[in-house]
């Protein structure tokens, strides 16, 4: 079955092909088939491939392939070249399996579109340079696929070019991640030209044979390399990008935005998690960047009205924790984090994608309500989805993945305690806050707006699977204390370096998850009284005039937006200006005005005087004897 | 050693050039320059047969007929040109055939 892994990202490609050069004639239904097919045969693929990879394990815990060559010099050459571990696999199964779920649900959703095909070339693009992304068994194949799956994401949230402001937002999330990419290359040069080689595996042995841990080039290295991540996964300080990407379809916010793309910085640093293991420093920083991510993103998303931004906020928020985790040691437990995430928050926004077409394009949540009798099928699911993402415990997916990285957090060399405490205690609190508020603000209260273009069947199988998998999803890794069920770890732990002190139970852990569970389910309560019951509570609050500023500053995601403006753009603008006024151009200019005036002067001397010629020749003819005679 | 006769003819013959040279650029009307032109020319004459005699050689005499010959071809040309010049401009004037400047 190996032998069919590399058809997985070639399938989504030639859908593409198939779409953007025949799709235009193609009828609605035949486009469909072969947008959705083609990554439907790609998860196909990837389960049978997964099977045999389970019940088999191939030797080295990896299945290579090399498929032709790419870039051969005496000192560097790498290949089209796949290795496909547990890491790999996993990424690749949420790829395909929620991909495919995502472009059923798109072949409905995006039907009234005129540019149905186009929808499906990108979307399949996208999943194709995902692949790519994750299978690479060299970094610069990864780095092709890491551009690939950004200018689909630019594609995609610009889809709806007609609106210049969708056209902003996309250039806006493109040139963002654009400078991480910058430092991501950068990163990827000094690699180069430390090793002499992009082979990942290679790559990593002579990196830890060669480089003394703590040392200032793997310092240097991680920390571009940190760069390009914190770009893409949308984390502190260049978040600023991924909620104005909810400018695109919702299908494109729930498969690029939420579940796959924006998790490639989480999967680039565990694939080189060797690599960080020989920073610390710079290890621990990216704990700390997902801690302040995950807060300030939290904090933003309880000040929104819309319900897309609400999820978007949750999604970098979460991306925080799986960085959290990272930077912890504990590997496994983000990427249990982004499996689980990317089934709940897929669904989310499927579900969110429903409401807000139910609702006549309404995207602000408190001109909606009362839609738990009007869409009960999307009600029940979207609950799932936001319990998991509140990680109500014991039933849910969401609270296992995070109680695992939570419990990594406490057991982190510095600081531990505190960073569960923020983590664990303020971030789940935020969590359920904001998750329960869209909840009890979208589906409760009194009916507001007429539902109109209820879902088929389409858009609502994947939202059932999807709440499915995001129950069902977290009982494949329990804690030891609750129940001994590890089969995450075990599949995927050995590809990573062992998280130190992993060592489980205690009365401490009980403790710990007793204290999450709380909080989490105080969020709910907090969001019940403030939004539901005691509507009073919340007006009451919202009269006072401190309460409005705080509001707005969360509402703005903490004036980031802002700062940029005034201290990128605006200085870039003043400095333009102050250029284009001839500062340098007037060293330009001088020459020519230079060279203008002696043309002007020399210019004089043709006066058409026949007899002012006669004494240029005679005193030329003087000076060229007096030469010869005296010199 | 004085001045033999030979030295003042070539002083006559740099006074007569100067005085070509004079009329040539000072002269508007196109005859008298051609005319100041044939100054300067039997001046560069006097000149040549001046220093043949004062070097005891006929290469300057030899010199003379070619500037003769030179003159005469000269004039020829250079009236033909005074008469297609005042049929154009209806003047003598040099001054007055300006229009490559314009």
């Amino acid at each position: 079955m190996y032998a069919i892994v590399w058809l997985i990202p070639a399938l989504p490609l030639a859908g593409f092909l198939l779409l953007v050069f025949l799709g235009r004639r193609m009828p609605r239904a035949v486009a469909a088939v072969v947008g959705v097919g083609s990554v439907g045969l790609a998860a196909l693929a990837t389960v049978l491939v997964g099977a045999s990879f389970l019940s088999a394990p191939p030797a080295g815990g990896a299945i290579e392939e090399r498929l032709f060559g790419w870039v051969s010099l005496p000192s560097l050459s790498f290949a089209f070249g796949f290795r496909v571990d547990a890491l790999t696999l996993t990424m690749m199964a949420v790829i395909t399996i929620v991909g495919f779920l995502i472009h059923l649900y798109s072949s409905e959703f995006m039907s009234r579109d005129g540019e149905f095909w186009l929808f499906f070339a990108y979307m399949n693009l996208f999943v194709s340079s995902m692949l790519v992304l994750v299978m690479a068994d060299n970094l610069a194949l990864l780095y092709l696929g890491w551009e690939g799956v950004g200018l689909c994401s630019y594609f995609l949230i610009g889809f709806w070019y007609r609106e210049p402001e969708y056209c902003v937002a996309a250039r806006k999330a493109f040139i963002v991640t654009r400078i991480g990419d910058v430092s991501m290359l950068l990163g990827l040069a000094l690699l180069v030209s430390s090793f002499a080689t992009l082979d990942i595996q290679e790559l990593l042995r002579r990196a830890a044979a060669g480089w003394a841990p703590g040392s200032a080039l793997p310092v240097v290295a991680t920390l571009l390399l940190l760069g390009g991540a914190v770009g893409k996964s949308a984390q502190l300080p260049l978040q600023v990008w991924l909620p104005d990407a909810m400018a695109g379809p919702t299908p494109v916010s729930a498969l690029i935005h939420a579940a796959t793309m924006v998790t490639a910085g989480v999967y680039l640093i565990a694939r080189l998690s060797a690599l960080y293991a020989l920073a610390p420093a710079v290890q621990s920083l990216v704990a700390i960047v997902g801690l302040a991510t995950l807060l300030l993103a939290g904090l933003a998303a309880i000040a929104q009205v819309d319900l897309k931004r609400i999820l978007a906020y949750s999604t970098i928020s979460q991306i925080g924790y799986m960085f959290l985790g990272l930077g912890v040691g504990f590997y496994s437990a983000a990427m249990f984090h982004f499996m689980v995430h990317a089934f709940f928050k897929a669904l989310l926004f499927l579900a969110a994608g429903v409401v807000i077409m139910a609702q006549g394009e309404e995207h602000n949540i408190f001109r909606m309500g009362g839609l738990r009798t009007a869409l009960p099928a999307v009600f029940w699911t979207f609950l799932i989805g936001a319990s998991s993402l509140a990680a109500l415990p014991l039933v849910t997916a969401g609270f296992y993945s995070k109680e695992w990285i939570l419990w990594g957090a406490w057991q982190a060399g510095r600081g531990g305690p505190l960073l569960w405490l923020l983590g664990g205690c303020l971030g789940v609190l935020l969590t359920s806050l904001y998750s329960f508020r869209a909840v009890f603000v979208t589906f409760f209260g009194d009916q507001k707006i007429r539902e109109s273009h209820l879902p088929g069947a389409r858009m609502k199988i994947p939202l059932v699977i999807l709440a499915a998998l995001s129950i069902l999803g977290g009982f494949i890794q329990i804690p030891s204390d609750i129940a001994p069920v590890s089969l995450f770890e075990s599949f995927i732990g050995g590809v990573f370096p062992k998280a130190p002190g992993a060592a489980e139970g205690g009365s401490t852990q009980i403790l710990l998850q007793v204290v999450a569970s709380a909080l989490s389910l105080i969020g709910v309560l907090a969001a019940y009284v403030l939004y539901r019951r005691g509507v009073g509570a919340h007006e009451r609050l919202a009269d006072s005039d401190a309460y409005r500023g705080v509001r707005r500053f969360l509402f703005s995601g903490l004036g980031f937006d802002w700062v940029y403006k005034w201290a990128f753009v605006k200085t870039f603008d003043c400095a333009a200006k102050l250029l284009k006024g001839e500062v340098v151009g007037r060293a330009a200019d001088a020459i020519g005005s230079a060279n203008a005036a002696i043309g002007r002067a020399l210019g004089a001397l043709q006066s058409g005087r026949i007899r002012w010629y006669l004494v240029g020749i005679a005193l030329g003819a003087v000076a060229a004897v007096g030469a010869a005679v005296w010199l | 050693m004085s001045p033999q006769f030979s030295d003042y003819a070539l002083v006559v013959a740099a006074v007569l050039f100067a005085l070509g040279l004079f009329g040539v650029l000072a002269r508007r009307n196109v005859v008298y320059v051609l005319i100041s032109v044939e100054v300067m020319l039997n001046a560069a004459g006097l000149a040549f047969i001046s220093a043949g005699s004062k070097l005891g050689q006929p290469d300057g005499q030899v010199m003379f007929i070619f500037i003769l010959t030179l003159a005469a071809a000269e004039a020829s040309v250079g009236l033909a040109l005074v008469i297609q010049f005042y049929r154009a401009y209806k003047t003598l004037d040099t001054d007055s055939a300006r229009e490559l400047k314009d």
